[in-house]
């Protein structure tokens, strides 16, 4: 067993591991913590799988962005736990039946299908540039070629998704709130004096010698007349 | 013993099998439904980067790229769907959402 082999399965351990523990984890905390791990794990593989920059990709942006919003998002809510475990290993015997069931069906068809494939095609360690001179293979430098000449418009709709998801994800979420004392400028420009100047006609007062009415609204902001 | 398409294909087929079981198990809790579904992504892109790798085709790996391009843009929306639900009915229990009576 070489090292490349060695280092598959402790990889392979550890993701499948977590995920168990994502999906059997009590707080919600440690699930994204353990979904972390096994995103990492994943990268791991799929540099031994020779796709660096897919590898670096899932980390920056599922590490670094999604699985934080995802953490963020836990953080925030205030979940009471018990009412969503409960009957939680009710249904564990028919998901485990349906999960060995899905692996068997899956083993048959990509094993019987693809069992003749043990060995990786061999990347050219020189290939030719635009120019025609020879320089080290890149995968970064392929999938980005790929990516800008043959799949240029998917690369634009993909981008355009995303605008859009982010454009949903802040209209969702978006709300004023109620006891905020922010001015709005263009109400202050259309206000009109008759909006904040109320003119109060009140009747005459009697002698003072007479026992004094109320006086009124006296702390309201009103201009009165006096007769 | 060196490593073969179908230790990667079993890998995939693992990591897939126990998002099920996860989505079994977390009927109620919407966030652990999320992740289940993002464990999934990830089994099916390790079964595409495999592929791309011993075929030595790059178009699978390009096929990566787009379906993590997908998955983020779907855990955004549903993380924002998930804070709205949890800020009007202050539970993410799945089975809370019978309001349209389906």
């Amino acid at each position: 067993m070489d090292a490349k082999t060695a280092f598959f399965y402790l990889f392979a351990l550890v993701l499948l591991v977590s995920a168990f523990r994502v999906v059997t984890a009590r707080n919600p905390v440690h699930a994204v913590l353990n979904l972390i791990l096994a995103f990492s794990q994943a990268a791991a593989i799929w540099l031994l799988l020779k796709a660096e920059f897919l590898a670096i990709a899932l980390v920056l942006v599922y590490l670094g962005a999604v699985m934080v919003l995802f953490l963020f998002v836990v953080m925030m809510l205030d979940i009471r736990i018990d009412a969503l475990r409960q009957g939680f290993w009710k249904h564990f015997p028919l998901a485990a039946f349906i999960g060995v069931l899905i692996v068997f069906e899956m083993g048959m068809v990509l094993m019987g299908g693809f069992s003749s494939i043990d060995e990786a095609k061999a990347i050219p360690a020189m290939v030719l540039n635009a120019a025609g001179q020879p320089e080290p293979y890149s995968n970064t430098k392929e999938l980005g070629r790929l990516l800008y000449t043959e799949y240029l418009y998917p690369v634009e709709i993909a981008a355009t998704i995303l605008l859009v998801a982010m454009i949903a994800a802040i209209a969702l979420t978006l709300r004023k709130r109620k006891d905020s004392k922010a001015i709005s400028p263009s109400e202050q420009i259309r206000v009109r004096s008759t909006d904040r100047v109320r003119l109060v006609k009140v009747a005459a007062t009697r002698a003072p010698q007479v026992e004094a009415q109320g006086t009124g609204d006296a702390g309201a902001p009103a201009q009165e007349t006096k007769a | 013993m060196t490593l073969t398409l179908g230790h990667f294909l079993t890998l995939g087929a693992m990591l897939f099998a126990i998002a099920v079981i996860g989505i079994f198990l977390n009927r109620r809790n919407l966030i652990v439904l999320l992740m289940a579904i993002e464990l999934m992504l990830l089994a099916v892109n390790m079964i595409f980067v495999a592929f791309s790798h011993y075929l030595g085709d790059m178009h699978g790996q390009v096929f990566v790229f787009f379906i993590l391009t997908v998955a983020a843009a779907e855990s955004a929306i549903g993380l924002a769907i998930l804070v709205l639900l949890f800020r009007n009915k202050s539970s993410i229990n799945a089975e809370d959402l019978n309001t349209l009576k389906g």
